[in-house]
């Protein structure tokens, strides 16, 4: 074993595309300030020295325009990489990514295919406010057709990226803003990870706790104060919400008997109610010892004011209030 | 009465020393924030339109108070000439609850509705389509205001851009389309970006008159808009203003300028001040002194450091008002 190399994040995703890259020519990447730039948080920095402004393609300004041409580009034998700035920005491309690219082969047939992976920075948390900020995978997860993974390392991130770049379907790939600085073991070569496969990040026998993005990361830390009540906390993050390994999480409800599902998008109609929803209709509905309980953001946009930001979405504090009440729930 | 300066007939001398005083607020106001935001005392992010003040300043400054504007993520200077107090301003951007939005919007999402500035937006684009609106209830309403609509040369390549002039164009609706063509889309030169030699150039397509204007000329950026504001409100609809300019500052935070060179950056700086090219025709033409010109940038610079103050002074807002305002 080589010592176990520490990369950010965001290293770890540029470094999956350029591996990508170098041994495929039909990968390319696509988006706005992509160039020497280096992307709005840095992503492709580098990436257009070595591989020149063909493959590292800056565009204008024109989500609608850059979603599209990923699809036809798809369509016609390229894989390509789009980076949207912002999630957020999401709605101005959402035809050709709900319309057009989700629904595309079905329509036809099951003629053809498109892989494409549209990689967006998502969360908040940055002082961006109501509309940099927003959490909307729940509504890509939605359309048929679409795949929607949202790794919360890097070591998740690469694996799930290459997988997601040999896919033949479009993908969502979301990078929560907070994450890209985070450091971790990240192997060099290439590996990819199974996408719809979830990972048990912390084992544990009281309760299960499913969580997100950054919300794995505050469910660790509230795992480790828990600890010091006796209280053993299980973390399952699903990794991919499309297609979805609700398997791994019903063998966990089933051992701990309590779960607390915790995102940071807005809790209603967010997937927490879809994962609630498929426990709930398992057979794992018969060894609840207490009702699901689940955490997401308030129904409000992400407002500007650092403490109203961190008010508006679920904290450290508030995942051991939830575990402790369905723990000390009789 | 103006002789000497070609100037639309609502502008008195005083109005222009009133405008000369609004540039150096414009400028004092974004400079402060710059350093306030190196200093980490502002957070989230914010985009200056030090350089722009006369695209700002000149296009506004020929409209009635009915009328009204949409603004961009980079308006903090259309905002101010709009008639917004500095102070509740800058308390937006400190995130405390005597801003204009109480904190909830900081710098890209400052509105004055009261005043007719129908808001900042944090979407490229996002407020082309709702300046068409609203010259749209002027038009039902037959209200005769004018919607002055603010935008870049980055947004002139979105959708809503090229949907939204269709629009306004076949309606013959009262709006003014300017775009403040500052050279870059974040890090996109417009050359890059744009086929055509002017932005203004595409009004063609929508069968709507296109004007190129110098945007560091308050003098032309006033004639040119008045001309348009006219037209429109004649009923003859709208106009594509191309106002050229260049932006001081980088994009926002963290951008390390790597798409320009320092050479263009300093030749904007000392050869196209807008104010200094402001200052330099009214001191010529007698309207101003060089006594009363620094007393002016004082002043102004004496209003934002007020500001500063009240914004620290102004209280945070309670955690309560986190879930109110989301319905009406
Ligand atoms: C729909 C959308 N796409 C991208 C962005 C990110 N972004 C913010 S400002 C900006 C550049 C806009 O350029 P331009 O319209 O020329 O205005 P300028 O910044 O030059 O004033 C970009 C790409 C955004 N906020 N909204």
């Amino acid at each position: 074993m080589s010592t176990q190399r520490e990369l950010t994040y965001l290293e770890a995703v540029r470094e999956c595309m350029s591996q990508e890259m170098r041994v495929n020519e039909d990968v390319f990447i696509m988006g706005e300030d992509i160039g020497l730039y280096g992307g709005a948080f840095g992503v492709t920095r580098g990436m257009i020295e070595e591989f020149g402004n063909e493959r590292v393609r800056n565009t204008p300004i024109s989500e609608a325009a850059i979603a599209g041409a990923a699809v036809g580009a798809a369509m016609t034998g390229m894989r390509p990489i789009v980076e949207l700035q912002f999630s957020d920005f999401i709605t101005i491309a959402t035809d050709q990514i709900v319309n057009q690219a989700a629904k595309n082969r079905y329509m036809f047939g099951g003629k053809g295919k498109v892989p494409l992976v549209l990689r967006t920075p998502s969360g908040s948390g940055t002082g961006a406010a109501a509309q940099h900020s927003q959490s909307l995978e729940a509504w890509m997860a939605h359309i048929p057709g679409l795949k929607v993974i949202q790794p919360s390392t890097g070591y998740d991130a690469k694996g799930l990226l290459k997988a997601a770049i040999d896919d033949d379907n479009p993908v969502i790939f979301y990078e929560h803003k907070l994450l890209y600085r985070t450091k971790g073991y990240v192997p060099e070569e290439p590996y990819s990870l199974p996408i719809g496969k979830a990972d048990i990040k912390r084992q544990g026998t009281d309760v299960t706790i499913v969580a997100t993005a950054i919300m794995v990361h505050k469910a660790l830390q509230a795992a480790v104060e828990l600890e010091k009540e006796g209280i053993s906390v299980e973390i399952i993050d699903p990794r991919t919400l499309v297609p979805l390994d609700i398997e791994t999480i019903i063998e966990s409800v089933k051992k701990t008997g309590r779960v607390v599902v915790v995102h940071e998008a807005v809790k209603r109609g967010g997937f927490g109610g879809e994962i609630a929803s498929l426990i709930a209709e398992s057979e794992a509905f018969d060894y609840l010892d207490a009702p699901i309980k689940r955490l997401g953001g308030k129904s409000v946009p992400i407002p500007y004011n650092p403490v109203l930001e961190k008010a508006a979405i679920p904290q450290e504090r508030d995942i051991i209030q939830a575990v402790k009440e369905t723990v000390f729930r009789r | 009465m103006i002789t000497n300066v070609n100037v639309p007939p609502m502008i008195t001398e005083k109005k222009l020393v009133e405008l000369f005083h609004q540039m150096w607020l414009i400028r004092f106001f974004d400079e402060k924030v710059d350093e306030f935001f190196a200093k980490g005392l502002i957070h989230g992010t914010t985009h200056l339109c030090v350089g722009q003040e006369a695209s700002a300043s000149g296009a506004i400054a020929v409209l009635e108070e009915r009328d009204k504007i949409t603004s961009t993520h980079r308006g903090h200077g259309h905002c101010i000439a709009k008639g917004a107090e500095t102070n509740r301003m800058m308390a937006e951007l400190f995130g405390r609850v005597t801003g204009y939005c109480r904190g909830k919007g900081g710098s890209m999402h400052i509105a004055d509705v009261e005043k007719g500035n129908l808001g900042a937006n944090g979407i490229v684009g996002g407020g082309i389509p709702i300046a068409v609106g609203s010259a749209l209830t002027s038009q039902m309403k037959k209200l005769g205001y004018v919607t002055l609509c603010f935008f870049g040369d980055g947004a002139s390549n979105e959708g809503s851009f090229h949907e939204a002039i269709n629009m306004a164009a076949i309606w013959n609706l009262p709006v003014v389309f300017i775009c403040e063509n500052n050279q870059y889309g974040m890090s996109g030169p417009v050359k890059e970006m744009v086929k055509v030699a002017n932005i203004a150039d595409r009004a063609a397509a929508y069968g709507i008159p296109g004007q190129v204007v110098d945007g560091n000329d308050i003098f032309a950026m006033m004639n040119v808009t008045h001309e348009a504001v006219e037209r429109a409100r004649r009923g003859e609809g709208p106009t594509l203003v191309e106002a050229k300019t260049y932006r001081w500052k980088g994009h926002s935070k963290s951008d390390a300028k790597k798409y320009r060179t320092r050479e263009e950056e300093m030749d904007w700086r000392s050869n196209r001040d807008p104010i200094e090219r402001m200052k330099r025709v009214l001191i010529s033409e007698g309207m101003l002194s060089e006594q009363e010109a620094e007393r002016l940038e004082a002043e102004a610079k004496k209003e934002i450091e007020d500001a500063v103050k009240f914004a620290e002074e102004s209280p945070m807002p309670p955690i309560e008002i986190l879930e109110e305002d989301v319905y009406a």
